[in-house]
């Protein structure tokens, strides 16, 4: 499979702030790869490393089979970018900001409309098409982004965390407008495969994506599908039921074995420590049941990404 | 045509017609700016306010006064009774100038001895010196009246004539009248102010919108972006230009004597300095206000050591090497001498060659710092 980004060592910093350090990445043709992390991970900045908005202190990118460094403008012909700020004309209709970046993207006179009204109707957009991009809802913001970021037909998409502040319908329109668009170009559009690389915070989003790179400080420090991520914490993971909650969270989280104790509504996760399972099974209800409360339910679950996102934010605290 | 630039030009275009603040920055203030310099910033002084003390009350006195009258500089406002008249209408400025007259004066003049006095308000230093003079000159042609008119009496008609005569001929301007020193200022001001301030807000407010991070990731080169952004500038500003030409011939006479395409073409030589210095200052400005005030950095003393009000000629030696950095300078000696003396570029070569210097000067600078990036 051909690689669309090859990223190899990025470091990037702000002064004294260490924004990026020593990051690899590699995206392949026709995958969604998401960046996952929370605020000020560095995500935003890799993204804007791998467009060329902004240099590297140290390493190599590679997009699209261009060097960043060198050709980014060739490279920058192919791919379309979705910024976490809605960054377009607020003075200029739906059509014209289409129009704008559709003909400095290149596009011939003739090919823009048909091919704006064509994306227009792909985000669900087309008839607003002469409303002023400031007065629109930040939802269709979002999609109008989308919308220019996709009209010159690019081979990869990157998008900042584009559904930052959406709400859920919109979010659901919008992945299903990316599943759309990778799986069409797969099933062979010009033979050109889309990829796209998607920031978000929501492991939700992130469970949808093809591979997805956790970050955390300025580094991406797992890798890999959502299956093979869950997996790092197979055995690992129990699940808690019963009452009343806060009894169990405590007793739980005094147990040697439970590293981490996460309440999910109405119960609770436990991640342990690897082997300790049946102990704690064992274990905890007896303690429950003395301590005047009730297990209704206990026993290992799949982790889940989130599971899995915190157990890799808390190993950076005790240094894993 | 580049397509890439012609979208950018269109797209500015569009930006400008629809934001109410540019548009009436482009199309108002020239225009009001020419009507207010052109009328009220006029340093002719004109029907100067007198008050006149009349102590002798003769035909020698009132003829004096006559010879005030004609003289068009002063308007006698008051008669008053005392000196302390004079002095309250002074004090309230109700009156510019007192001329008092003595009891003796038709006497005095028979004995060849006669004084008036002559009061003036030097608190507003034009007026005050204008009135000086013109007062001293009006005493002067009167008493060599006089003095004609005594010999006349005394039958001797020739040999009174002053041995020395200056013949005075005022060139280009002959009634000296000041909207034809303003106005030319007022379109140097305009193309400079202009371009500078609109230049840095449009490119700093791209930035501080986010939309600059879109236009980044395009491939659209760095040169098409300052170009395609300053372009639509350039075209309003000529266009101001003439607009501010037309109205200063129609509404204030103003004659446009020098050649209109070496008017514009030298124009845009300044121009070229206004876009380079708003680019540069855009290069350094995060935001709008930061744009605006760095702009005006510059603004200000191109407004008083460029000649736009004050002559250069009157400046300390400082101020006038320091003049030397203002490409407003060139430009106001070159757009007054095309106006008004109709010369050609040959006469201009002095002006023409620094302006070029500072022009490409300024914009290389800034288009070195221009970076079609974010960090």
């Amino acid at each position: 499979m051909t690689l669309l980004v090859e990223a190899l060592h990025l470091r990037k910093t702000f002064g004294e702030t260490v924004a990026v350090e020593d990051v690899c990445l590699d995206v392949k043709a026709g995958e969604i790869f998401g960046l996952v992390g929370s605020d000020g991970a560095g995500k935003t900045t890799i993204l804007r490393l791998l467009v060329g908005a902004m240099q590297p202190d140290r390493g190599q990118i590679e997009v699209c089979g261009y060097d960043i460094s060198r050709n980014v403008e060739q490279a920058r012909a192919r791919l379309g970018y979705l910024s976490q700020k809605f960054s377009l004309y607020e003075d200029l209709s739906v059509l014209e900001n289409i129009r704008f970046f559709a003909e400095v993207r290149g596009l011939a006179a003739s090919e823009w409309l048909p091919r704006s009204m064509e994306i227009l109707d792909f985000v669900g957009l087309a008839e607003f098409k002469d409303r002023r991009a400031g007065q629109l809802s930040g939802g269709m913001k979002q999609k109008l982004g989308l919308a220019t970021a996709m009209v010159t037909r690019p081979t990869l998409l990157l998008l900042d965390e584009p559904t930052t502040g959406v709400d859920p319908v919109t979010r659901q329109d919008f992945w299903q407008m990316l599943i759309r668009l990778v799986s069409n170009s797969n099933d062979g559009n010009n033979g050109q495969q889309v990829s796209v690389i998607i920031s978000t915070p929501y492991m939700d989003e992130a469970a949808r994506c093809s591979r997805i790179g956790f970050m955390r400080a300025g580094n991406i420090v797992a890798g890999g599908t959502p299956a093979e991520l869950r997996a790092l914490l197979t055995g690992r993971v129990l699940e808690l039921r019963g009452e009343p909650l806060f009894l169990l969270r405590k007793i739980a989280g005094e147990d040697k074995d439970v590293e981490d104790v996460q309440i999910f509504g109405d119960r609770l996760h436990l991640r342990i420590r690897s082997g300790t399972a049946k102990e704690v099974i064992r274990r905890l209800p007896r303690q429950v049941t003395s301590g005047q409360g009730r297990v209704a339910a206990l026993g290992m679950v799949p982790a889940g990404l989130e599971d899995v996102f915190i157990a890799l934010s808390e190993s950076s605290h005790g240094g894993s | 045509m580049n397509s890439r630039l012609f979208s950018i030009i269109r797209k500015e275009f569009i930006q400008i017609l629809r934001d109410p603040r540019t548009l009436m920055m482009i199309l108002f203030i020239p225009v009001m700016q020419l009507f207010l310099l052109g009328y009220a910033a006029t340093t002719d002084v004109k029907n100067v306010p007198l008050a006149v003390w009349d102590q002798s009350r003769s035909p020698e006195s009132r003829k004096l006064l006559d010879a005030f009258r004609a003289a068009d500089y002063f308007r006698i406002a008051y008669d008053v009774g005392s000196e302390d008249d004079i002095r309250e209408l002074i004090e309230s400025s109700d009156a510019r100038a007192g001329l008092i007259i003595p009891p003796d004066y038709s006497q005095r003049l028979l004995d060849g001895d006669a004084q008036v006095a002559m009061v003036l308000d030097g608190s507003d230093s034009t007026v005050g010196a204008t009135a000086l003079s013109t007062a001293r000159l009006i005493g002067q042609s009167h008493a060599a009246k006089l003095m004609q008119e005594q010999a006349a009496r005394l039958g001797r008609s020739a040999g009174v004539e002053p041995p020395l005569e200056v013949r005075t001929q005022v060139w280009y301007n002959p009634d000296l009248v000041s909207a034809y020193f303003m106005i030319p200022g007022v379109i140097g001001m305009i193309l400079f102010a202009i371009t500078s301030i609109l230049t840095a807000t449009t490119i700093v407010r791209e930035r501080e919108r986010g939309t600059i991070e879109q236009l980044i990731v395009t491939p659209i080169r760095s040169w098409e972006l300052v170009v395609g952004k300053l372009m639509p500038y350039v075209i309003l500003s000529l266009f101001d230009t003439l607009v501010v030409l037309a109205l200063g011939n129609l509404c204030f006479g103003v004659p446009v004597r020098g050649n209109l395409g070496l008017i514009i073409t030298l124009s845009g030589l300044l121009l070229l300095s206004g876009l380079g210095i708003g680019l540069f200052a855009s290069t350094i400005a995060n935001t709008q206000q930061e744009a605006m005030l760095t702009t005006w950095m510059t603004l200000l003393p191109a407004i008083f050591l460029s000649g736009f009000l004050f002559p250069l000629e009157a400046m300390p030696a400082v101020l006038r090497w320091v003049s030397y950095l203002i490409p407003l300078r060139y430009y106001l000696v070159i757009i007054r001498s095309l106006m008004l003396k109709g010369v050609g570029a040959a006469a201009l070569k002095s002006e023409i060659i620094p302006l070029a210097v500072f022009g490409i000067g300024i914009m290389t600078a800034a288009a070195l710092r221009f970076r079609k990036r974010l960090d």
